[in-house]
């Protein structure tokens, strides 16, 4: 069957606000993703080693925050939802199939080198961003945050700057 | 008035809510087509500008939701998390997410929807995005001083900018239109396609209209504390014969008997609070009105909420709007504090008046002269409303 189209951007712009209106009015805070990224991630390192996550200063500061439990976490129930809606989603579109894509030039293999560099550099400075697109753009944006704003355009505009060196990945 | 957790949701039902608004979140990145990276980074190579018309429009859906929301009075903007602004951490940590946006592909949003509908490169992009957190977390000391580098606080970037927020708002929806003008210019140039006539579609056209009207709103149309106000001032609207009153007699002796229903509520200056107050009095002033912890305090069952002021006047606007933010229970001290002074408390006064009241009033006042003053220093007011509700806790 035929993959159906996509939203048009606009509409599915306004719905995304007014889902991100509606989490503020109930929850008093926007959306997010990295925070999740690291909640589970905290979560891994404190069953294999919870020695070391009782030792270092970061996992210190995020498990007492948290009740000693990192999936006790709002953000962490949101992309189980988000997965749980974009399945949906594609399963409504026709577009649920595994597939690895990428630029015509490229190979599957470094593609997904890629993806895993990519994944890990901009979980790296959504750390120190405090939020990635979702948390801290998307969300510092509806509430005017400078922060967030901030961060969004040093995103955009740090993705603009490097796209050249990285064309070929793509083009 | 909003936000609704922890007050009308509660903290566990709140998980709840996470989830449902995690598939509605889901469901609209999914069908924007943000689950392909061909299409993210199209943004930045000029062939498909998708993310920015759905990244702006709903950030500016947002925006104006929240400054319409809080200019009507439905929710509390101090309530609302802000993400803190550290200046160095901000922009730095953009950089490298739009380092690895050109190479992933992908952001940690819509590496997980993508995952979720089968794509293998956005699966790896996840793997790769929990070793950032690793490598962060195991290098915390080192980062550390950037990261909490030249913190600004939960500042607002009209505030930071020193505009309104109603005129950085119009901006912000003016460069969204002029945008998506330019941006659907570049794409038929990239992609060689010819331009469409521009057509004015009337969905369009009115989403915008609403939204200059919702931002602009708040610069012509007084708020709900502004029109408030005015018509406080009106003293035709003033509900004199509505709103009970309480004499001097009658409130120094609930005082003495220790009344727990009584909840005064004293709206004199600061400086003349401090310098005499009611026992367990509270200082209030007609901001606390639009405070959501303050408002709580109000409406606490069983309180009789006596408003306290200099004179008469004073105190009947400060029912008025009391009354109009749906607080029942209010009454006001007859002739306020100058009243009570001169009746209750001023010995000179009191004996001056020994002729025109009735006996038994005179000895009372006389009385109560001597043991309010002792209550008074027994029980220090409580002072100034607390607030007990905090920013929410967000970020990521």
């Amino acid at each position: 069957m035929e993959e159906n189209k996509y939203m048009n951007p606009y509409l599915a712009g306004f719905l995304l606000g007014l889902v991100l209106l509606a989490t503020i009015y109930i929850t008093g805070r926007g959306l997010g993703a990295s925070g999740a990224v690291k909640s589970t991630t905290i979560a891994i390192v404190n069953s294999i080693a919870p020695e070391h996550t009782h030792s270092e200063k970061f996992y210190q500061e995020y498990l007492t925050e948290h009740e000693d439990n990192p999936l006790k976490n709002w953000l962490v129930f949101e992309v189980v939802g988000v997965i749980i809606g974009a399945f949906i989603s594609g399963l409504i579109s026709n577009r649920l199939s595994f597939k690895i894509e990428h630029g015509p030039k490229i190979t599957n293999r470094l593609r997904i080198a890629t993806a895993i560099i990519g994944g890990f550099l901009f979980s790296f400075g959504a750390q120190f961003g405090r939020g990635c697109t979702s948390g801290a753009a998307l969300s510092g944006m509806a509430v005017l945050s400078t922060g967030g704003i901030i961060t969004m355009f040093a995103i955009f505009g740090g993705a603009y700057a490097f796209a050249y060196f990285f064309r070929k990945l793509w083009l | 008035m909003g936000p609704l957790v922890p007050d009308i949701i509660g903290n566990d039902l709140n998980y709840i809510v996470a989830l449902i608004i995690g598939i509605l979140f889901g469901m609209v990145l999914e069908q924007a087509g943000f689950s392909t990276s061909k299409k993210l980074v199209g943004l930045f190579y000029g062939y498909d500008f998708t993310v920015l018309r759905v990244f702006f429009t709903a950030g500016i859906t947002a925006m104006v939701g929240v400054i319409a929301l809080n200019h009507f009075g439905l929710l509390d903007i101090n309530l609302i998390y802000i993400n803190p602004t550290y200046l160095w951490s901000a922009l730095v940590g953009g950089i490298i997410m739009g380092l690895g946006f050109v190479i992933g592909g992908f952001c940690p949003g819509t590496s997980i929807c993508a995952a979720a509908i089968g794509k293998i490169d956005a699966m790896y992009f996840v793997l790769g995005s929990l070793l950032g957190v690793l490598v962060f977390a195991e290098g915390y000391p080192l980062f550390e001083g950037l990261y909490k580098a030249e913190f600004w606080g939960n500042v607002r970037i009209f505030e930071t900018l020193g505009m309104s927020q109603s005129i950085f708002a119009t901006l912000m929806v003016l460069i969204a239109i002029f945008s998506f003008w330019f941006v659907t210019k570049i794409e038929h140039k990239v992609n060689k396609t010819k331009p469409e006539k521009f057509k004015f579609s009337p969905y369009y056209i009115s989403l915008t209209t609403v939204a200059l009207i919702l931002v602009i709103s708040p610069l012509v149309m007084p708020d709900r504390r502004e029109s408030l106000l005015n018509e406080a001032n009106d003293k035709d609207k003033l509900l004199i014969n509505e709103i009970n009153k309480i004499t001097p007699d009658e409130l120094a002796l609930r005082i003495i008997r220790g009344d727990n229903t009584l909840q005064l509520i004293d709206f004199r200056p600061q400086e003349e609070f401090s310098k005499f107050a009611l026992p367990k009095s509270i200082h209030f002033t007609f901001d606390n009105f639009f405070e959501k912890d303050a408002l709580k305090q109000l409406r606490i069952k069983g309180k009789n909420n006596i408003i306290i002021t200099k004179d008469e006047n004073e105190a009947l606007k400060m029912a008025y709007i009391a009354f109009k933010l749906g607080i029942k229970n209010i009454s006001i001290l007859d002739g306020g504090m100058n009243n009570f002074a001169e009746s209750i408390l001023d010995k000179n006064s009191i004996e001056k008046t020994k002729n025109l009241v009735n006996n038994d009033t005179y000895e009372f006042r006389l009385k109560a002269s001597n043991i309010i003053p002792i209550l008074v220093e027994q029980n220090k007011s409580s002072g100034t409303i607390q607030k007990k509700s905090k920013r929410a806790l967000g970020g990521c």
